[in-house]
């Protein structure tokens, strides 16, 4: 089964979705034309740089790769006139555990992308412009320099614009096989061609001291996707999509034990996360029952079934069960998680925490860039001690070791990295502590003197 | 392994760069008019698709390219997972071990992998990927390559393969072995 359906469910509204898995549709120049393809980016090209600016503030997109920050608020942090270069980069580095939707815009709708950067890069004052792409995307890669190789010849990029004066150059960057990339800082720090070491904030926010020390601004695929809808749609009507802090739509990618795993688009908080796997994603696999859900990526904190959440509504406090929490960045956040980079992974009944949070670990352990002690240390100590556990030999001490090690990787690292390795681990132990919690193995314990 | 031998007996992979090589090095570094730094990525890409693997010669070659010392390029090679300076197989079988595919039963594939190539199912040993006696395949586990809907996913070479199961192994590797072997 493909895991974007050709028919959308009766729930889905799609906008960056809309001509992908069509049948006949086609990352070409021409195809994309005959779909409407580049009107937005003369529509934007006679407005002034600082009303997109002001119209995607409105529309209130947020980011899509995972720490949904207001991306108007992120580009009003680029000064219009400050004399220095500005950049943009894209984060095409989707490595996020769960997540699988900016495959699909890089694959089969290229040009979309190249408009909505296009449109961004006019409204932050760019004109030398990075997609970087992690290498497992080889096929992507190709489609976008063919596609960037098309936009080029018929003067959607490069010189002169349009005829709006306006230059833009724009290059792909392949990745090499680490996670850390995502990180904005470290991205920059790859792109530049160096060991991808996060860099410390302040000073070095990329609005201010990015790509060569210059203000940059990054964004995920996803992200500058909507750029363009918000400009076709206008700011209002595209906002109205979605809830009051999220506009717009949001892709939700759902894989795990589910009927219909895959990629869906939705209005921001327009599914319970009940409606998300029972209805859209059609319940879960073989009559089995609900156990656990990751809702944003493998490093948001882990959902029980079952659970009640108390959050303050506008109406005073009041109680969500866990299928009911709204699948927005301000629910999810105020039932202890996030939305992140929308990776939703469902867990029945069948599954063992233990053995799921050992498999998260490993993939932290592997992927941690090593750069600072508390990171480097305790993710492969936290995966050391889940996979002994998973051999059979546990201490009852353990749950407190590892409680107390994630705590004290969380807030200690110059990334997020730290927080993203240490939320699986708090929230596995303290929802589901009586996987974690021993059954001691006598003869084998004697092998840990 | 025997290939692998060969690898290290012959000349180093600075002795015989082709010209279309030398081109595509260029093209690259054009693509980076702030700072030709940047390219060192792209040509460890490049040289590394050509030669298959990434030698102390082409380190130091590289470097000088791009006025830096041997360290700068060194420490990109040994950081990130993708670059090798051990040579693999001629197919290279990537299969996902990351939460989703492994729920959806990427160990076995794993196994398969390995059954039918005759390659032991160890993890890396000094570098070097789990690799076929006759040089054909390597095989190697990675962490998510973002096909989670579809899993189990595998890379080889530079195809996606999703919803991979043991069954289907043996016709993989047949074609495979048809197309590039």
């Amino acid at each position: 089964m493909p895991a974007i359906a050709p028919i959308p469910h009766p729930k889905e509204r799609r906008i960056i979705f809309k001509n992908i898995a069509q049948p006949g549709y086609s990352p070409d120049l021409a195809c994309y034309l005959a779909h409407g393809g580049y009107e937005s980016l003369r529509t934007a090209l006679e407005m002034r740089p600082q009303e997109i600016v002001e119209s995607v503030k409105k529309a209130n997109l947020r980011g899509r790769g995972g720490a949904a920050f207001p991306t108007g608020l992120k580009w009003s942090f680029i000064k219009p006139d400050d004399g220095k270069p500005h950049y943009l980069v894209v984060n095409g580095d989707e490595s996020e555990p769960g997540t699988f939707k900016d495959r699909y815009i890089l694959h089969q709708d290229p040009h979309q992308l190249i408009e909505g950067m296009t449109i961004a890069a006019y409204a932050l004052g760019v004109h030398l412009a990075y997609i970087y792409i992690r290498c497992e995307f080889p096929h992507a890669a190709r489609i976008m320099n063919r596609a960037l190789e098309e936009a080029r010849q018929k003067n959607f990029s490069g010189k002169d614009i349009l005829g709006s004066k306006f230059n833009l150059d724009i290059y792909v960057h392949q990745g090499a096989g680490a996670y850390i990339c995502g990180e904005e800082t470290s991205l920059l720090e790859s792109l530049e061609g160096k060991r991808p070491y996060p860099r410390i904030k302040p000073p070095y926010f990329p609005a201010v001291l990015g790509l060569y020390m210059q203000p940059t601004v990054v964004n995920n695929v996803e992200t500058l996707c909507h750029v363009k809808h918000i400009i076709q749609m206008g700011a209002e009507e595209y906002a109205r999509m979605g809830t009051a802090g999220d506009g717009g739509t949001r892709t939700l990618c759902v894989s795990g034990d589910v009927s219909r795993p895959g990629a869906y688009e939705l209005p921001c908080g327009a599914v319970t996360l009940g409606e998300l796997i029972h209805d859209v994603c059609g319940g879960l696999k073989n009559g089995r029952t609900l156990k656990a859900v990751i809702p944003g990526g493998s490093s948001a904190k882990v959902l029980r079934a079952g659970e009640v959440y108390k959050i303050k509504g506008p109406s005073g406090e009041c109680e969500i069960p866990m299928l009911e929490v709204i699948m927005d960045a301000s629910h999810l956040t105020a039932v202890g998680t996030m939305i992140g980079s929308g990776g939703v992974i469902v867990m029945d009944d069948s599954r063992s925490m233990l053995w799921a949070l050992n498999n998260i670990n490993r993939f932290y352990a592997h992927e941690s860039c090593g750069q600072c002690t508390p990171c480097r240390e305790g993710s492969l100590w936290m995966a050391k001690i889940t996979s002994r556990m998973l051999s059979g030999m546990q201490y009852p001490e353990d749950i407190r070791t590892l409680r107390s090690m994630a705590d004290n990787i969380a807030g200690r690292t110059i990334c997020a990295f730290g927080e993203a390795c240490s939320w699986p681990t708090q929230s596995f132990v303290d929802k589901f502590p009586e996987e974690f919690s021993s059954t001691v193995i006598a003869e084998k314990m004697s092998a840990f003197p | 392994m025997i290939r692998i031998l060969q690898m290290t007996l012959s000349s180093s992979q600075t002795d015989r760069i082709p010209p279309e090589l030398l081109e595509h090095i260029d093209e690259a570094i054009a693509r980076y008019p702030i700072s030709s730094r940047s390219a060192s990525l792209p040509i460890l890409h490049l040289w590394q698709n050509h030669f298959g693997s990434i030698d102390n010669s082409a380190i130091e070659w590289i470097a000088a390219k791009l006025e830096l010392q041997p360290i700068n390029i060194l420490e990109l090679v040994t950081f990130y997972p993708w670059f090798r300076q051990q040579a693999a197989g001629r197919v290279i079988i990537r299969v996902c071990q990351t939460l989703s595919c492994a729920m959806a039963g990427s160990d076995r594939v794993y196994e398969a992998f390995c059954k039918a190539t005759h390659i032991r199912c160890d993890q890396h040993q000094n570098g070097v990927l789990p690799t076929s006696a006759d040089g054909n395949f390597s095989i190697e586990f990675v962490e998510c390559l973002a096909s989670c809907g579809t899993g189990p996913a595998c890379l080889i070479q530079e195809d996606l393969l999703e919803n991979v199961t043991p069954e289907k192994v043996s016709d993989i590797l047949q074609r495979y072995s048809d197309k590039i072997l």
